[in-house]
C-alpha cells in the first residue's frame, strides 16, 4: 500500500470518525488528537519545532532573525542530507548504522582524489559520488543477497568504512584551498534578503523536495512504504521487494556521498576525524520527523523538521545560555517523548 | 524445514563472508610490532591509531626502540574512551614477556587494576600524555604540562590585547562536557595565563568575569568547533579572542569567523602544535598556539624502558611536579613582550602529524 492510498485511506477513517463524533460526544479530545496525527505525521513534529521557535524568541531576542534562523539551517544540511538516505532505509523497516561513516569516507576519497592523484574536480566529485554509492550497494547486497538484518549489516560496515577511512587519509586532514574550488563550493553563501543560504544548504532543499516527489507520486515509492509495511505481503502483490531494498540502500549510499562534499564545503577542509556522531544524528532527526522505526510510515518532510529540530535546539539552548549537558538531555528527552507518540498513534483504531 | 532453509540460505553465505573478511585481515594485518631484530620487547598502546598525534607518537616510539634494539608491539583502541582494548594489549605483552610498556589510557581509573597486574610482573609502566588515576599507578608519566600550555597562549593573549589597547570578550571552546583533565587545565590556565582569577581550578565554566562571553564544545573536530562558534557569535557579536582547545576545534572556529566576515578582528589561541595548526599559525589563522612534543613523549619512554631493561633504574619525575615534563613550546608569529616564542618557520621544523 503506497503512502498516498494510506493517506487516502486514513483520511476517509477520519473524516468517518469525525462524523461520529457529533454522534457520540463521549469520544475524547486525545482521540481527535490520536487520529489526525494518525494521517498526518508531520503534525506532530511541525508543532514542536513551532513551539521551540517561538519559545526560544521569547527567551532570547538574538534568535529569531534572518541571520540565525539560516545559521540553523546551514547547522544542520550535513545531517539533514544524510538523515534524507536514513529515512529511506527506515521506510523499509531498516536501519543505516553506516550513513555517517559513508559521508565522512566520501569526503575523505574525493579529496585524496584530488590533491593525491592530481584529479580535477568535477572528476574527483563524480568518482566520490560513485564510491559512495557502491558502499550503500554493499549495504544492499548484504542485506538482499546475505539476508543479514540491516542492524548487523550496517555495524559490520561501519567500522569497515571509519577503518578505510583512516588508512585511506593516514588520518590527516585536506586543506580546501588545496583542492579545486568545486570541491569547497557547496559551503558558499549567497544573500537572500538577511538570509545567508549556502549552496550546500539549497542542494540539501532540492534533494528534499525530490524525494517528496518521489515517494509520494511514484511506483518506486510507493513500493518503498508497502515493502517497510509488510514485506511479505508486498511481495506476494507482486513487489520485487530484493530489488527495492537494494535501491533503497545504494541511493542513501549515493545520498550520504552528497552529505559529504557538502561538509567539505563547510568545514573548508576534508577531516577524517569528524562526524563520528553522525550515524545517530540522522536516526535522532529520522525518528523526531515521525518515521517510523518499524517501516512504513513516515516521510521526508518530517525529517527535514526533525532535523531542524535538533538545530533548533542546539542554537537555542545555547543562546538561552544553558549547559551543554543539559542540551544533550533535551535531545534525548525529545526522542523518547516522539518514539513514544509513534506508539500512540500506532494504536489508533480503524 | 524452515530451521534447515534458515541455515543453508541465511547461515552458509554469512558464514562464508566472514571467513573470507578474516581471512583478508590476519593477511593485512600483520604490519602490527613490525619486526626490529630480536631484543626484549617493549610495548605501546595507544588511544586510537588514527589522530595524528598518536600516529607520531607510535612513530617516535619506533624510533627509539630501533636505536635501543628493542622489538615495539603497539597497540590502540578502537576509539577514544575503548578500555577494552588497551587491558587486552596489556594481556598479550605480559604473555609475550615485555619488558615495559607506554600507554596513554583511555579510561584514567578503568585501566589501573591491569596496570597493577603488569607492575607485579616486574614491568616498567609509564603513562603518556594522559595521567592514570591515582597518578601513581604508574612508574612514571612522561605528559604535557596542559595547564602550562594554556597558560602560554593566555599570557600571549594577554600582552596582545595590552599592546593593542582592546578589552577582550572571550569565546571559549572546550572539548565536551564530561570536565576530562586535559580540558580543564587547558581552559584554566589559559584563564590564569590571561589575568582572570579561576574559580574552582578542576572545573571548567565557573568563573563570571564578564570578558568570558561562553562556553560550548567542540569534541575537539572541524565540525565541532564551527557550530559552536557559530552559536557563541550568535549569542555576542563583540567576540575578539578565540580559546580553542585544540588545533581542529580552532580551524573550524575560523571558518564561522570568515562567514562572518570577523576572521580579521578576531584573535584565535590554540594548543597542540600539529603540523596543519603550525600551518595556520603561518597563515594568520591562529595566532598563537602550545606545541606539545608526542615524538619525544614516546621516545623519551622508550629510552627510560630500555635502562631499566639494563639496570633496574626507574625514571625520575621533573623537579616541582608529579611528572616527567616534555615541554610546551609557543609557536606565533606575532612575538608579544616578555612571552619567550618561536616562529612558524621553527614550529614547521618541529611540528607533529
Amino acid at each position: 500500500m503506497g503512502q498516498a492510498e494510506l493517506l487516502g485511506l486514513t483520511m476517509a477513517t477520519a473524516t468517518e470518525t469525525a462524523t461520529d463524533f457529533d454522534t457520540a460526544r463521549h469520544d475524547s479530545f486525545g482521540l481527535r488528537v490520536q487520529h489526525v496525527l494518525h494521517g498526518n505525521p508531520v503534525l506532530g513534529p511541525l508543532a514542536v519545532l513551532v513551539v521551540a521557535i517561538i519559545a526560544f524568541s521569547l527567551v532570547n531576542t538574538r534568535f529569531f532573525s534572518a541571520a540565525n534562523l539560516s545559521l540553523v539551517l546551514a547547522q544542520v544540511t550535513v545531517i539533514a542530507t544524510l538523515a534524507l538516505g536514513q529515512t529511506l532505509v527506515i521506510l523499509t523497516a531498516g536501519i543505516d548504522l553506516a550513513a555517517g561513516a559513508i559521508a565522512v569516507f566520501s569526503s575523505v576519497l574525493m579529496a585524496n582524489f584530488c590533491t593525491k592523484l592530481g584529479m580535477p574536480g568535477v572528476l574527483a566529485l563524480l568518482l566520490g559520488f560513485a564510491c559512495g554509492t557502491a558502499m550503500g550497494a554493499l549495504n544492499g547486497f548484504l542485506v538482499t543477497r546475505i539476508k543479514l538484518p540491516p542492524f548487523i549489516v550496517t555495524l559490520g560496515t561501519l567500522t569497515i568504512f571509519f577503518s578505510l577511512n583512516a588508512v585511506v587519509s593516514k588520518s590527516e586532514t585536506v586543506r580546501g584551498s588545496d583542492m579545486p574550488s568545486l570541491m569547497t563550493w557547496t559551503g558558499t553563501t549567497i544573500p537572500i534578503g538577511g538570509f545567508r543560504l549556502t549552496y550546500g544548504s539549497i542542494i540539501m532543499l532540492a534533494l528534499f523536495a525530490y524525494f517528496f516527489y518521489a515517494l509520494r507520486s511514484t511506483a518506486w515509492g510507493k513500493h518503498v512504504y508497502a515493502t517497510g509495511d509488510d514485506i511479505e505481503a508486498a511481495r506476494l502483490a507482486g513487489i520485487r521487494t530484493n530489488r527495492v531494498l537494494f535501491s533503497v540502500y545504494t541511493v542513501a549510499g549515493l545520498l550520504y556521498a552528497v552529505g559529504g562534499w557538502i561538509l567539505i564545503g563547510r568545514l573548508a577542509s576534508a577531516s577524517p576525524n569528524v562526524g563520528t556522531d553522525y550515524n545517530l544524528d540522522s536516526i535522532t532527526a529520522v525518528v523526531l520527523g515521525g518515521t517510523s522505526l518499524f517501516g512504513g510510515r513516515g516521510g521526508v518532510l518530517g525529517t527535514l523538521i526533525g532535523a531542524l529540530i535538533v538545530g533548533v535546539f542546539r542554537n537555542g539552548l545555547q543562546l538561552g545560555g544553558v549547559e551543554v549537558v543539559w542540551q544533550g538531555f533535551a535531545i534525548g528527552l525529545l526522542v523518547l517523548v516522539a518514539v513514544s507518540l509513534d506508539q500512540w498513534i500506532r494504536k489508533v483504531k480503524s | 524445514m524452515r530451521g534447515s532453509e534458515l541455515i543453508l540460505g541465511r547461515v552458509c553465505p554469512a558464514l562464508t563472508v566472514m571467513t573470507l573478511l578474516l581471512g583478508t585481515a590476519a593477511c593485512g594485518g600483520g604490519d602490527d610490532g613490525g619486526g626490529s631484530g630480536g631484543g626484549d620487547i617493549v610495548g605501546l598502546i595507544t588511544k586510537t591509531d588514527t589522530n595524528p598525534f598518536f600516529v607520531k607518537m607510535k612513530e617516535g616510539a619506533q624510533q627509539a626502540a630501533t636505536q635501543q634494539g628493542l622489538k615495539l608491539q603497539s597497540f590502540a583502541g578502537k576509539q577514544d574512551g575503548d578500555n577494552e582494548a588497551q587491558v587486552q594489549a596489556i594481556e598479550n605483552l605480559m604473555s609475550s614477556g615485555a619488558k615495559g610498556f607506554l600507554i596513554t589510557p583511555s579510561d584514567s581509573k578503568a585501566i589501573v587494576p591491569s596496570i597493577d597486574k603488569a607492575k607485579q610482573q616486574g614491568m616498567l609502566v609509564i603513562a603518556l600524555d594522559t595521567p592514570t588515576d591515582p597518578p601513581d599507578a604508574v612508574d612514571a608519566t612522561f605528559a604535557t604540562d596542559n595547564y602550562q600550555a594554556g597558560k602560554l597562549i593566555g599570557q600571549w593573549a594577554k600582552a596582545k590585547f595590552a599592546k593593542d589597547g582592546k578589552q577582550a570578550k572571550i569565546a571559549m571552546l572546550d572539548l565536551n562536557a564530561n570536565q576530562v583533565s586535559v580540558d580543564v587545565k587547558r581552559d584554566q590556565g589559559f584563564l590564569d595565563g590571561f589575568g582572570i582569577p579561576v574559580g574552582d581550578p578542576n572545573r571548567i565554566g565557573d568563573e563570571n568575569d564578564p570578558r568570558i562571553a561562553g562556553h560550548d564544545v567542540t569534541d575537539g573536530a572541524e565540525d565541532g568547533g564551527r557550530t559552536a562558534m557559530e552559536n557563541l557569535l550568535q549569542k555576542d557579536p563583540s567576540i575578539n579572542l578565540v580559546y580553542t582547545i585544540n588545533e581542529p576545534a580552532a580551524a573550524g572556529a575560523y571558518q564561522a569567523l570568515k562567514a562572518a566576515g570577523k576572521d580579521k578582528t578576531v584573535t584565535i589561541v590554540s594548543i597542540d602544535g600539529g603540523c596543519p595548526g603550525v600551518d595556520n599559525v603561518a597563515k594568520g589563522v591562529i595566532g598563537a598556539t602550545s606545541m606539545q612534543f608526542p615524538l619525544k613523549m614516546a621516545s623519551l619512554g622508550i629510552e627510560a624502558i630500555a635502562k631499566f631493561a639494563k639496570d633496574g633504574t626507574k625514571p625520575e619525575a621533573t623537579a616541582g611536579k608529579d611528572f616527567v615534563d616534555t615541554g610546551a613550546q609557543l609557536i606565533t608569529d606575532q612575538p608579544q613582550a616578555g612571552v619567550e616564542a618561536k616562529d612558524s618557520a621553527w614550529g614547521k621544523q618541529n611540528c607533529w602529524g
